[in-house]
């Protein structure tokens, strides 16, 4: 009796753990999916948030700055590009990259003027030009996204300026002003924009080289940073209105022009930037209310302007999300374009006004695998592949043609590849003693080694094939770009059967022995030749990356030593001119030559003048090529220059000139009018999304697998039995 | 008790002057303000002029550590350390150096990560403790040997192993729930479970061997022979007398843990896309952004030292014969 009373409790309450237990399970795991029973349970989207033209997409960093004055990283570009609204953009179809209008009414007017102030030809040679004037029209009737800066209330006031306490209290983002308005573009958005380029404390990256160009912009610094003192404490708005730039003129309420020091026909591209988007002048005011900066409510943040899109939620730590602007003028689909376009469905929404896409989804997805797989479910639309992935998405044919493999076409996955208008390249540092320098003996070194490194096989290796050898420092679709035989550096390659090879390693070993370094022995030591490789390459991961570099050094019989830091480091070792041999890289900022070759170009030294020539190479017939090169329009006799300083360089070789990376994109069926553009970032717009084809996929593709809930629940009950049936047996027996 | 508690937190500020100058060493052992102002800046055409005038805005325009031009108590308070240092004792964390306001991102990204760690610690917990309790109770058994031997294995593979391996089985095989990503209010719900489980999981092996460990040492006292010597079923010696007595090391170990819960997880919520604080601190890092890496480590500080008094308090609760004088 006495033994039933203390085991009947006992039993009594392992039951009701047991059921406990059960129930938990099912209130922590099983309810919660169940709620979401109308879609896949693994949906990472709000309930019925994929119908209709949704775009999905992920960012892995978070932007930092969406200000266009401040901004300028691909990662920050891709919301604002889509928001803001320079006068001009890249045409959406048309290779290579060419500009076309966005705002302008047409592409600007483009006056030369001499020191006295006469008008010259437009063919002038750039040494008679004393100044240029881009004179913009914009397109009348062009609206602001509703925006609470520019609501109005019945008497014509600004409703939240100034801001009343009982609203700062209340709004903690921008979607909690309740009242909305919009206002006309006008010219004066635009200069108001530049006079934002030039005011200091916006840190705005292009100022330092705004105002080598733009006239009277440096003036304009010190006289707004002079106002700036003058405002009292409570002021946080200076109005750049008041203080006038020499070189901006509001001529209308439509045109504005800008004047240029000089010829600076580059100029045009930067119009196609967000820098010279515009920006009204209340939205600024608006922002620098007391307390809203507090709140991060600032321009930082919060984004205004004409385009087709609106950040509608902007939480940059999750996701953000675009929404069409209802303001839109609605601009048409480009109806020009290469007659393949036709065919492949690129020109079939010609002349159709613009977005078709309604919101896009932006999520916070910082690691590889987790966004690749969710591509893979169907809640990615695009996607890019890392080297993890490539070999799952891509394969190649024995003629080295990259195709899908059978699983990504099973799913109607698309593959588009494009070559970057980038370059990476591996430098000497030409003020380094033994590779660096004009001696005879330093370029045979450097052409040696030029040789010696296959950056063909690194391509292979590390790359998945995705790149091109480049042979100059201009990539595929930048005018002066060479195809074919005319195009290789023949200091490496040779061309042999319709294509580049490169030049045996008895070439390099003959011209290392020329250079005195016979077996890559170094004469002075009688030992091999110590070179250094500097890089940014560290830890683990990057390993083979070293070796292969070291083995590429060792054909030669030179030894390479690998002095790796972090960047911080390395950039020191840059600006002091203490690096060898570096490896670094270049993104156009626009499409020109001119771009790509003031990457050598002698003041331009890193150590000298701070610039972007890393080699620090300095040659005075490259130099006075490029100073005529870069103000000339395109046409046979730039390409005649661009060819004699490519020559330049293939023989002084600075630079291995390394690879081009090739952008290998992915994106389902259901996304339309996909085609890379390495330029613009302002192309959400063109494209299309077949809502009712992404559920439908998704749903066949994330079926749950309900077998395998059951499976855990049976597990977890049959190790219960046995424990709770050993527990009653160790109860019954005698006490150890 | 209140005295003692006032000694603590009298004690709790050298350690965070000293914690505070020790993040500022050793972030400006690595990083320069030059640093900093080209990695806010851009690669791309930044002149000196705009890193100047980048480091007068955010204040790194000053000496770091002593001002020789400074008079008397200037040569210490016009510094970066000074400066940068001082209003963080009112916590008042100022604005990170892209700008935004750390108490108000803070503020925001505390939810997120306490969603994620509060039900791993609690499941965490009571799994871990009722795995220690069931390898005690079959203490000497096949059953204790190969849950050891379990537990030793599931401690020896990486917490990425099991981050990776239960998005791919649970979020991508079986489709039960999203692979990463997260809402807020009960939509929240659906994006808890994996990270949940997977930090169960990656728990269980160290934890239960822990739990076990501190049980099988209560197990062998005098106390619990008597309990057993006076007809006590094995159950409520277990969990009337060796639970309650193994209290405090436990106590030791989870209640100094749970204000560092604010803190979240770098590697979990970096994979499972939660936006918390564990992810708002490794992006500071890689971003060198000195204003959020010195609010967090003091932050993170203050927590561990309340967690540390926590702990003391939480003792007289769980024995009293503890006194805190």
């Amino acid at each position: 009796m006495a033994r039933k009373l203390t085991q009947t409790p006992w039993a009594f309450k392992t039951s009701v753990i047991a059921r406990s237990a059960l129930w938990a399970i099912l209130v922590f795991t099983v309810l919660p999916l169940l709620g979401c029973a109308d879609t896949a349970w693994n949906n990472p989207y709000r309930a019925g948030e994929a119908v209709g033209p949704v775009f999905f997409g992920a960012f892995s960093d978070r932007p930092k700055h969406l200000d266009p004055a401040r901004s300028y990283s691909a990662d920050e570009w891709a919301f604002i590009s889509q928001v803001y609204e320079p006068p001009l953009q890249y045409h959406f179809l048309i290779r290579p990259y060419a500009l076309t209008t966005l705002t302008a009414e047409s592409m600007p007017e483009i006056r030369y003027f001499d020191a006295d102030g006469n008008r010259l030809a437009d063919d002038v040679p750039a040494s008679e030009v004393a100044y240029t004037d881009y004179i913009l029209r914009i397109r009348p009737g062009i609206l602001y996204q509703p925006h609470p800066a520019l609501a109005r209330n019945e008497e014509g006031g600004f409703v939240y300026w100034p801001l009343a306490d009982e609203v700062l209290h209340r709004v903690n983002t921008l979607n909690g002003f309740e009242k909305t308005g919009t206002r006309e573009l006008v010219a004066a958005d635009y200069v108001y924009q530049i006079k934002r380029l030039a005011y200091k404390p916006n840190h705005s990256p292009v100022a330092g080289l705004m105002s080598e160009h733009i006239r009277g912009f440096g003036e304009f610094s010190k006289q707004a940073a002079a106002a700036q003192e003058q405002l009292d404490d409570d002021e946080l708005w200076l109005d750049l209105r008041d203080i006038p730039m020499s070189g901006l003129e509001e001529i209308d309420r439509y045109s504005y022009r800008i004047r240029i020091e000089n010829k600076y026909p580059q100029f045009k591209y930067w119009l196609a930037m967000n820098f010279f988007a515009p920006m009204p002048w209340e939205a600024e005011r608006f922002h620098k209310q007391p307390g809203l900066e507090e709140k991060n409510i600032n321009l930082h943040w919060y984004p205004i302007g004409t385009g087709p899109y609106m950040l509608t939620e902007n939480n940059p730590n999750l996701r953000m999300v675009l929404t069409r602007n209802p303001n839109f003028r609605g601009e048409p689909y480009p109806s020009e374009g290469a007659e393949t376009y036709r065919q492949t469905g690129l020109l079939d929404d010609a002349g159709k006004p613009m977005p078709f896409i309604e919101r896009a989804v932006y999520s916070l997805e910082k690691e590889a695998i987790p966004r690749w797989n969710k591509f893979l479910q169907g809640y990615y639309d695009n996607s890019g592949i890392t080297s993890d992935s490539f070999d799952q998405a891509v394969q190649f044919d024995s003629g080295g043609e990259a195709s899908l493999t059978e699983s990504m076409r099973e799913r109607g996955i698309r593959l588009i590849t494009a070559v970057e208008t980038s370059v990476f390249y591996t430098g000497f540092n030409m003020f380094d003693p033994v590779v660096g320098g004009d001696s005879e003996r330093a370029r045979l070194l450097r052409q040696a080694i030029a040789i010696a490194v296959d950056f063909e096989e690194f391509i292979s290796i590390f790359r998945n094939g995705r790149g091109e050898v480049a042979h100059s420092p201009l990539p595929p679709g930048i005018f002066g770009f060479q195809e074919g035989e005319a195009g290789i550096n023949p200091v490496t390659h040779t061309w042999e059967n319709g294509s580049p090879k490169r030049r045996d390693i008895s070439e390099a070993r003959e011209l290392l022995r020329k250079a005195g370094y016979g077996d890559g022995r170094d004469p002075e030591t009688g030992g091999p030749l110590v070179l250094y490789y500097d890089t940014m390459a560290t830890g683990p991961g990057s390993k083979a990356l070293l070796q292969w570099y070291r083995k590429q050094f060792e054909k030669l019989g030179i030894e390479l030593v690998i002095r790796a830091t972090d960047y911080n480091r390395f950039q020191d070792k840059m600006l002091k001119g203490t690096a060898q041999i570096y490896t670094w890289g270049w993104n156009a900022d626009y499409p020109d030559p001119e771009n790509f070759m003031f990457l050598l170009y002698g003041p331009n030294g890193k150590v000298d003048h701070k610039g972007q020539n890393g080699s620090n190479f300095v040659n005075a017939e490259f130099d006075a090529l490029f100073v005529e090169m870069k103000d000339m329009s395109d046409g046979p006799e730039r390409q005649r220059i661009i060819d004699r300083m490519i020559q330049i360089l293939q023989v002084e070789s600075p630079w291995m000139f390394g690879f081009f990376p090739k952008a290998y994109s992915l994106h389902h069926a259901w996304y339309g009018n996909a085609k890379p553009h390495l330029m613009a970032n302002n192309t959400l717009k063109y494209k299309r999304i077949d809502g009712a084809a992404r559920v439908a996929a998704q749903q066949a593709w994330n079926k749950p697998v309900l077998w395998s809930l059951v499976l855990v629940v049976l597990l977890l009950v049959a190790s219960l039995i046995p424990a709770i049936r050993g527990f009653r047996a160790r109860e019954r027996s005698r006490a150890l | 008790m209140s005295a003692y508690i006032i000694r603590r937190l009298l004690y709790a500020i050298p350690i965070l002057i000293g914690v505070n100058a020790l993040t500022f060493v050793l972030f400006f052992v690595v990083n320069s303000p030059d640093d900093m102002a080209r990695m806010h800046l851009g690669d791309k055409r930044v002149t000196d002029e705009a890193i100047l005038a980048w480091k007068q805005e955010y204040g790194y325009d000053k000496p770091l550590l002593y001002n020789r031009e400074g008079q008397g108590t200037e040569a210490f308070t016009e510094t970066i350390l000074f400066e940068k240092s001082i209003r963080l004792f009112v916590f008042d964390f100022g604005r990170s150096d892209s700008g935004r306001d750390i108490g108000f991102d803070i503020s925001q990204r505390m939810w997120p990560s306490l969603a994620i760690a509060v039900p791993t610690l609690l499941v965490g917990l009571a799994v871990n403790i009722t795995f220690a309790l069931l390898l005690a109770f079959f203490r000497a058994s096949y059953l204790d040997f190969w849950g050891v031997v379990i537990c030793v294995a599931m401690m020896s593979v990486s917490g990425l192993f099991y981050i990776i391996g239960g998005q791919f089985l649970v979020g991508k095989l079986l489709s039960l729930v999203p692979i990463s990503g997260y809402d807020t209010g009960m939509s929240a719900l659906k994006f808890m479970i994996l990270p949940v489980i997977v930090g169960v999981i990656g728990g269980i092996g160290s934890g239960t061997r822990w739990y076990r460990t501190l049980f099988l040492e209560e197990i062998n006292r005098d106390y619990v022979r008597s309990a057993r010597a006076k007809g006590l079923s094995e159950h409520l010696v277990l969990f009337r007398h060796v639970l309650r007595n193994a209290l405090i090391p436990i106590l030791t170990g989870v209640v100094v843990v749970l204000p560092l819960l604010f803190i979240g997880s770098l590697l979990v919520e970096s994979f499972f896309g939660i936006p918390g604080l564990g992810s708002y601190t490794i992006d500071a890092i890689n971003r060198q952004d000195f204003a959020i890496v010195r609010a967090m480590v003091f932050l993170g500080a203050v927590l561990y030292i309340i967690g540390l008094l926590l702990t003391d308090i939480s003792y007289t609760i769980a024995d009293p014969r503890v006194r805190l004088d």
